[in-house]
């Protein structure tokens, strides 16, 4: 029964999000996309900084790798986007392979200033790219995009133009990487490697001396983290139909406000980054017209939090109530009855 | 000569590095802390320094030495109010509230000041330069890295010579014995924080002498700073001085053979040096 509930929930979740390009706006979509793609990218360093206690302040550096590498695909290759998100995800899994022998030499504090300073090395790196319009960038071609597979048929469902279709499409392959992402953490973290990380988090002697390997636990959740985010990054930059260096590095837009996030919902969590996503939308709606001021409001939370309740929201939530409707662990086996003798 | 010329550009901007990076080095030699809001710190003491200037009509050399107590307060303040609290076996507390505190650092000063790029007016001395041998040296330069050799000199006397020294390395090297010997860890982090702040605005004299300023100017700097840091390996302050010089002179190589590989060739060293030595050039803690 514990463990039914999870996917049932999630599951009414996506089915009603599923339909809202079909009764919503489509500022409203082009909005949740942003939401969606920044909780896959929350899910993402959470299972990073919250699980495998890598601190990484360079996950744009995987967001770029992919949304380069999908509109290289596109304009080098004449690809079909969905097909370069692919590319895109694995040029950024095979990146992370020399960064991870890179920043792995570094503990700590150091990891964490190591992977920057390589998200900003692929930052120039790509600058240089001149048939991808070097430092000034370029835009993807319209008519690629709306010669995607699907996009006919979209516009027969939701009426309305091209754009609109496309819209709607790039939203529900983020609703659909969102899940999947759900999913797979999930059933990575109760899986024997994702105990096994968890493990290593509470007590890495501990787990050592009962044979878990942490480098290699913590490499594979590295490579696997790349994958997501390269994805996550082409596929945001279909939606937004042009790079430059500095949008696709952005530390800002694709690190800091994904740190906050899980910050605020709660690291090391699995619905933390959920809840950290929705405070921090209701956050940008509520302070739109303000400029700056939820940036300082963000930061001031995030601190807040770091200082009074580590664990987030929903840390403070399950500790508070006793409730864990997403349990990441396994209820202990039932006594076996001994047997008269 | 022209490589000559470059080599010892190079050098002089490594000093600037050194500068940005004095501070923190103390500050994570001591308490281990990596503090990613320096950046944006050096660059409020820059705007410290203007508003002084402007308010007095001092010129900024002498506005910087007023602004050094209140930047030694703030730091002071910085530590006993935030940052001891967070401090712990858990680096993601420090490392996060930082964070936090650099986007909250760097949003104000934009609402405050706007984007617009600042510059500190030194006066005629910017522009004068001294000819050495086969090589034109700028005066501002020179004196940026002779003050950068002057902190970091400074800082090890302070370390070594000092009664306040030795209660920073007794607390780097282990905080419950020094502890057992009457020494507060807390109060010598704030000093500690407080004197990497001292620094910074000595840093901020320089970097808004040099060159144009805005709020978004920190993190850059942080980076190169860290970077010249990690390379001269963890609590050695010399180290760090050679840190910077190692970053200065690959930038001024790089960008001597194309403009836009300045950046790049810097970063390319600090993962060279990783590469060969991951604790840095001349470590002195354990970490």
């Amino acid at each position: 029964m514990r463990t039914l509930l999870p996917p049932a929930m999630l599951i009414v979740a996506v089915v009603l999000l599923a339909a809202l390009p079909v009764i919503g706006s489509r500022a409203l979509v082009q909005d949740l996309f942003m939401v969606l793609c920044l909780l896959v990218l929350a899910l993402n360093w959470n299972m990073l900084a919250g699980f495998a206690g890598l601190i990484s302040v360079g996950q744009q550096a995987f967001v770029g790798i992919g949304a380069y590498g999908m509109f290289a695909c596109v304009i080098l290759g004449g690809m079909d986007p969905l097909a370069g998100l692919l590319v895109g995800g694995l040029a950024a899994m095979a990146l992370s392979v020399p960064v991870a022998f890179f920043t792995f030499r570094l503990n700590g504090a150091y990891f964490a200033i190591g992977t920057w300073a390589v998200a900003d090395i692929a930052r120039l790196a790509l600058g240089q790219w001149k048939a991808l319009g070097g430092g000034t960038g370029t835009a993807l071609p319209k008519a690629a995009v709306q010669d995607m597979p699907g996009i006919e048929a979209i516009r027969a469902l939701i009426g309305g133009s091209k754009a609109a279709a496309v819209d709607a499409l790039t939203y529900w392959l983020a609703l659909a990487l969102a899940a999947a992402m759900l999913a797979a953490s999930w059933a990575f973290l109760r899986s024997r490697m994702g105990l096994g990380l968890q493990a290593v988090r509470d007590n890495p002697v501990a787990a050592r001396s009962v044979g878990v390997d942490p480098v290699r636990l913590k490499a594979l959740v590295f490579l696997l983290t790349a994958f997501g985010t390269g994805i996550c990054g082409g596929l945001l930059f279909i939606q937004i139909g042009r790079i430059s260096p500095d949008a696709a590095f952005s530390l800002l837009d694709w690190t800091a406000f994904v740190i906050f996030i899980v910050v605020i919902g709660g690291i090391g969590t699995l619905p933390g980054p959920v809840v950290g996503v929705l405070v921090f939308y209701g956050l940008q709606t509520l302070l739109a017209d303000y400029g700056t001021v939820y940036l300082i409001v963000l930061g001031l939370i995030g601190i807040a939090i770091m200082l009074f309740a580590r664990r987030g929201l929903w840390g403070g939530f399950t500790r508070r109530t006793g409730l864990d409707p997403v349990p990441l662990s396994h209820a202990a086996p039932r006594p076996v009855p001994t047997p008269e003798s | 000569m022209i490589w000559l010329d470059t080599l010892i550009q190079g050098l002089m901007l490594g000093g600037l590095y050194a500068l940005f990076a004095a501070g923190l080095s103390l500050v994570f030699g001591i308490m281990r802390l990596v503090n990613l809001a320096h950046g944006d710190l050096i660059v409020l003491g820059a705007y410290l320094i203007l508003g002084i200037g402007t308010a007095t009509g001092l010129n900024p050399l002498l506005a910087a030495a007023l602004a050094l107590p209140p930047m030694f307060a703030l730091g002071w303040l910085l530590q006993t109010a935030l940052l001891n609290r967070v401090l712990g076996e858990d680096i993601l507390p420090p490392l996060l509230v930082t964070f936090g505190l650099s986007v909250v650092i760097q949003n104000t000063l934009l609402m405050g000041f706007s984007a617009d790029s600042r510059k500190l007016p030194i006066g005629p001395v910017e522009a004068q330069s001294l000819a050495l041998g086969p090589v034109n040296l700028g005066v501002m330069p020179l004196v940026t890295f002779g003050s950068a050799v002057a902190v970091v000199f400074g800082l090890n006397r302070l370390f070594y010579r000092t009664a306040l020294g030795r209660a920073f390395r007794a607390t780097s090297d282990d905080p419950v014995t020094a502890q057992l010997m009457g020494i507060r860890p807390q109060r010598v982090f704030a000093v500690a924080t407080g004197i990497a702040l001292v620094v910074a605005t000595i840093a901020a004299l320089y970097l808004g002498a040099r060159a144009n300023f805005d709020p978004s100017t920190g993190p850059a700097r942080l980076l190169y700073a860290f970077e010249a840091v990690i390379i001269g390996g963890l609590g050695s302050l010399w180290g760090t001085l050679a840190g910077g010089m190692v970053i200065g002179v690959a930038q001024a190589l790089g960008a001597a053979l194309n403009p836009e590989w300045q950046i790049l060739a810097g970063h390319l060293a600090f993962v060279a040096v990783l590469l060969l030595r991951p604790r840095g050039l001349f470590p002195r803690a354990n970490d």
